[in-house]
């Protein structure tokens, strides 16, 4: 098992000097890019607001039950809330969202291609199919992720806020003394860099799942699974090594 | 000229061909032939480079395949059109879309002049007026068409056919090789076809390599097939009882 993960560690790293090299035609590039934009970024965009707006309204119903009868101040829940959605929530979840749906589409998209030989087409007309299938989705993915993430961190406070607001529990005074207080521009920009680190390792995963796929539709499916799994697991150790780091 | 030189390849512990010589020549339309599983789709893979040899050259004139870098790879890949088994036709793009691919990433030409060659490569194939349909919108006779279209849109040397007639009623399949052929006169392309389908072996096999447990069984042209006394190719060709009853009447032989 572990030879295998090495084997596959080493081959996932040396694939990335032919998914950079240079490009063969540019402007196709560029078309490719901004296709992947649209259907990375409008593409997630409802899921992502739903989910977000979900769990600040979570987060802040819990946190009120949590703090009941307590000492603390009632303005603590926006502060709560912003903190959890900038720092964990609105990236994490969204990073694991994506990895569900852009992952497993674009292991999908580019395993079908390998099995309907058009990868094999490509390369017959002399094309760097590691590069044009899989550079594009990558740049995309850094551009447009953690646009999808701001948007998620600004929807769960917005959850919150409902939430809290409109459940009765607090005032919108206590909630918005709460979202100014004791805010540290660092922790947006730790939500930034979790979100680049994230939105390259969910894409080339899944790029590595579909572009090595061999069989049937069996296995495709396989590859879609592991493009997800994968993806989610990856995210979680490097959310922690992340968090780690930039908090020591 | 295309020359195979001791050509292995074995997967795992199976050994796929076991040592093919063969040479397909300028300018004709050479067939590669034999049973499912003979060995033809991984040697005609081998040639076009999407699969290594486990031993042996591939010899593009003077150039051999195996020695080249990635770089030299993709210039000579550049004179190479390809028709793939499945036609392998991007289905997210139109048929214009598709033809156009090619010249869209290699070329600098204009929007007028990749038009134009579009317009000549579907009028060639006998295709004008479907640009705009999708692969999913055209039947599969239409699809091995412009995937016809697709691979001679760049004017390549060398054009290499993945069992063209599969999935086809026999008179388009009859079509397809006679385009396939036509094209091959015209255009002085070395062509290389792999099929295991009886008319075109008879109608435009001017040059055949019959694969037979993944070694060379046999070979000649289609004036030779029936006149040769080769067990194999015999028995490959005459496969049908059918064909067997004409075979006798014809020859007067029970």
């Amino acid at each position: 098992m572990t030879g295998g993960l090495l084997y596959h560690i080493g081959k996932f790293v040396g694939w990335h000097a032919e998914i950079f090299k240079r490009p063969e035609n540019m402007k196709m590039y560029y078309k490719e890019t901004i296709r992947q934009m649209y259907e990375i970024g409008i593409g997630s965009l409802m899921i992502i607001f739903v989910v977000s707006l979900f769990i600040g309204a979570v987060t802040a119903v819990q946190f009120t039950y949590q703090l009941q009868g307590t000492l603390i101040p009632a303005y603590y829940i926006g502060y709560i809330v912003r903190d959890m959605a900038i720092i964990e929530l609105a990236v994490t979840f969204s990073s694991i969202i994506l990895a569900g749906k852009v992952g497993s589409n674009i292991a999908s998209e580019i395993g079908g291609m390998r099995q309907k030989e058009h990868i094999d087409a490509m390369e017959i007309m002399g094309v760097n199919t590691a590069s044009f299938l899989v550079m594009p989705k990558i740049i995309a993915a850094l551009f447009v992720i953690p646009i999808l993430v701001s948007v998620a961190a600004i929807v769960s406070i917005g959850g919150g806020y409902i939430a809290t607001i409109y459940g009765g529990a607090f005032t919108a005074e206590d909630f918005i003394q709460g979202l100014r207080s004791f805010f540290k521009p660092w922790t947006v920009c730790m939500m930034y860099i979790k979100a680049f680190v994230f939105a390259y390792i969910l894409t080339s995963v899944a790029c590595y799942q579909g572009y090595f796929v061999t069989g049937g539709s069996v296995e495709l499916g396989h590859a879609s699974t592991r493009a997800v799994v994968y993806g989610i697991i990856s995210i979680l150790i490097a959310d922690y090594i992340i968090a780690v780091v930039l908090t020591s | 000229m295309i020359r195979a030189e001791g050509i292995f390849k074995q997967f795992g512990d199976q050994e796929v061909l076991k040592g093919i010589d063969f040479t397909f020549e300028a300018s004709k339309t050479n067939l590669i032939i034999g049973k499912s599983g003979a060995g033809k789709t991984v040697l005609l893979k081998i040639l076009v480079g999407l699969f290594d040899s486990t031993k042996g050259h591939v010899w593009y004139g003077d150039r051999d395949l195996c020695s080249l870098n990635k770089a030299q790879l993709r210039e000579l890949r550049m004179q190479v059109g390809m028709l793939f088994q499945g036609n392998a036709l991007f289905d997210s793009m139109t048929v214009e879309e598709n033809i156009r691919f090619p010249m869209d990433m290699f070329t600098r030409m204009t929007v007028g002049e990749k038009q134009k060659q579009v317009d000549y490569c579907l009028e060639r194939v006998n295709m004008e007026g479907i640009n705009a349909k999708f692969p999913s919108e055209i039947s599969g006779g239409m699809q091995k068409r412009v995937g016809i279209a697709r691979a001679i849109v760049l004017n390549p040397k060398y054009l290499f056919a993945d069992e063209p007639n599969s999935g086809l009623d026999p008179k388009t399949a009859i079509l397809i090789d006679a385009l396939i052929s036509d094209i091959t006169d015209e255009n002085k392309i070395t062509t290389v076809i792999n099929t295991h389908d009886m008319n075109s072996v008879m109608e435009i096999g001017e040059n055949i390599c019959l694969l037979h447990e993944g070694k060379l069984a046999w070979q000649g042209n289609m004036d030779q097939v029936i006149e040769s006394d080769n067990d194999i190719l015999q028995n490959f060709i005459f496969a049908s009882p059918f064909l067997q009853k004409l075979k006798n009447r014809a020859f007067g032989t029970t």
